[in-house]
């Protein structure tokens, strides 16, 4: 394998340790160390600060324990690959805090299913990554345990809010790793960090083990810096679960050979036949030139490659934004009731003779930060008697409205491209005080979550500042054989993929 | 609206079980505001006769059937409680009736 074990794909990786070449603890033993070299508080320009917790010993002992497995077990999909995972996903006797004080020392008694699954693939965990808190953000600022920077330039947000987990792939600190997107949290930062960011469809994959933000919203799924080691990672983890009753029960696609997918063969127009729709009148305003420049090229690539570029009409589309804003945070208000100083490692100190009240409000006052306080407070006053049919109600039939803007986008072409974002990523900082502004950079990526559509992010260049910009594509429901085919095809086909930030 | 009255942010925050300082009140008013008048732009929107989604349910969901099956252990459930009577079995809280 040629280059440095940090640069390698997980299937460079797998197929190292497979072939004997290295072995997984040398794989973990490395990346422990740059980690340990680049991602600390003490590190050159403050550190990346992805990772709350890496626990080396035990990395290094589940890497001896595969190691020991070889001849039995080395066949499996992710044999050796380190995967860094978002810490609102629980991992058993692995401290899990979703960035918040108020689960501070909190450790789960049990393991999310993805991660199982991932597991049982033969994946290690390496660590947890910093997000917004309860993932509630698009910068990762509003966590409450730490600042991280984006590798390509230390004075600006990684996206949010599984900003951590971005910045672990960008940065050679995993092959691969997880977030969970509930209005963009993997793709948005995959894109402001220059990675592979997938959300399969909604039911996809279980969401058991994943602390509950959005329950109609959120998914779990990966960060790459392919696309074919998404699809590895996306298939390893897809499928029902008896855990979660909203999986689906659908066949998981074979997307083990994007090159081989029908259509996306390795012929020079691998995508003829491919009808892609981008909606034009939703690009006119408020997209930066240098977005707006690398999304025509990228469209000029993919029709070189054989696909058809048509307009579609999402009429209903500017009202994402509010749709979205009510229906996450009323959900998020209910999810986020358990959070009471009974059950969660968190209690305020009582006087005598205050009341379980007391304890539930003081509690709540003051461990939870500033976004998930505003947040449960919007969502408490739209589901609230009188506000209720104006704002919620209204807004769960404008959901409506916009999922049939789909259907019939859907009845004419087989995947849809815009931004990701529509700017490349902010200073750390600028847009702390506005939380509308922060609110309207999620244009793009939030109608996958009303609609429960499959969407990816993938590498489509860079600002004139060296700022990496992605192309976001969407496809029909349950089709991510189509959507990962096409970004494979694009990358493929491109050079963004193979470019790393200024770390060494 | 500039600013939600500092009587409805109290009453939501008591809804929301959220003990806050008046500072925050303050400014949760303003902002409560800002994001409320910018979310009212789907009032001009025609949604008569049109459902609500509340769920996209893509995959015909499935009952599971009604069989007993293991759960978590008590021991395992209590244990990140900040009290909790071991042993027992219970969460510790104040009195709830006075």
């Amino acid at each position: 394998m040629s280059g440095a074990i940090h640069q390698w794909t997980a299937r460079q990786t797998r197929q190292a340790i497979r072939g004997k070449e290295t072995s997984a603890t040398e794989i973990a033993q490395a990346l422990l160390a740059r980690i340990a070299r680049l991602d600390g508080r003490d590190a050159p320009g403050g550190g990346l600060g992805a990772f709350l917790h890496v626990d080396s010993a035990r990395v290094l002992a589940r890497a001896a324990a595969l190691d020991a497995e070889h001849a039995t077990a080395a066949d499996r999909p992710l044999f050796g690959v380190p995967v860094a995972v978002k810490d609102n996903l629980c991992t058993q006797d692995v401290p899990t805090t979703a960035a918040s004080r108020i689960l501070e020392r909190f450790v789960p008694p049990y393991t999310a299913t993805a991660v199982e699954r991932l597991e049982a693939a033969g994946a290690i965990v390496v660590g947890k990554t910093n997000c917004d808190e309860f993932a509630m953000g698009s910068s990762t600022e509003n966590s409450a345990l730490g600042v991280t920077r984006n590798p390509w330039a230390l004075d600006r947000i990684p996206g949010g809010s599984s900003g951590g987990s971005a910045v672990a792939v960008a940065a050679g600190l995993a092959p691969v790793s997880l977030g969970s997107d509930t209005g963009g949290s993997i793709r948005q930062p995959a894109s402001l960090c220059g990675v592979v960011g997938f959300k399969p469809t909604y039911g996809r994959v279980s969401r058991y083990g994943l602390l509950a933000f959005g329950s109609s919203l959120d998914q779990i799924g990966p960060f790459s810096r392919t696309v074919q080691d998404a699809a590895d990672l996306f298939a390893a983890m897809a499928g029902h679960d008896p855990a979660d009753a909203t999986t689906a029960h659908a066949a998981v696609p074979d997307v083990a050979a994007l090159d081989s997918v029908p259509g996306a063969g390795a012929s020079s127009t691998p995508l003829a036949g491919r009808r892609i729709g981008v909606p034009r009148a939703l690009l006119g305003s408020g997209v930066d030139g240098a977005v707006q420049a690398a999304i025509d090229a990228a469209l000029i690539v993919l029709e070189q490659l054989g696909a058809t570029i048509v307009d579609v009409a999402l009429p209903h589309a500017s009202a994402a934004i509010p749709v979205y804003y009510l229906v996450a945070t009323a959900e998020a208000s209910s999810n986020l009731a358990r959070y009471d100083g009974v059950r969660y490692t968190a209690r305020a100190k009582l006087a005598p003779g205050d009341d379980v009240a007391t304890l539930y409000e003081r509690t709540r006052g003051e461990h939870f930060g500033p976004e998930v306080k505003r947040r449960i407070m919007l969502g408490t006053y739209v589901l609230s008697a009188g506000y209720y049919e104006a704002y919620y109600l209204k807004a769960q039939q404008v959901r409506t409205l916009i999922r049939r803007d789909y259907d019939v986008a859907f009845a004419d072409v087989d995947a849809i491209a815009m931004p990701t974002c529509p700017t490349p990523a902010f200073r750390l900082g600028e847009r702390a005080d506005d939380p509308l502004q922060m609110y309207l950079a999620d244009v793009f990526t939030v109608s996958a979550n009303l609609t429960g559509l499959p969407a990816i992010s993938v590498p489509c260049g860079f600002s004139p500042d060296r700022l990496p910009i992605g192309l976001q594509l969407t496809g029909r429901p349950f089709d991510e054989a189509g959507v990962l085919s096409i970004a494979h095809a694009y990358e493929q086909a491109t050079p963004w993929h193979r470019e790393a930030p200024p770390l060494d | 609206m500039s600013a939600l009255s500092d009587r409805d942010v109290l009453r939501i925050a008591e809804l929301a079980r959220l003990a806050l300082s008046a500072e925050e009140r303050a400014r949760l008013g303003r902002e409560l505001a800002a994001i409320l008048t910018y979310v009212e732009q789907i009032g001009a929107i025609d949604t008569s006769g049109i459902e609500p989604t509340s769920q996209v349910q893509l995959d015909r969901p499935t009952l599971r059937p009604d069989e007993p099956t293991p759960s978590l252990a008590r021991e395992a459930a209590l244990r990140n409680a900040p009290d909790a009577v071991r042993g027992s079995g219970l969460f510790r809280v104040p009195k709830v009736i006075g």
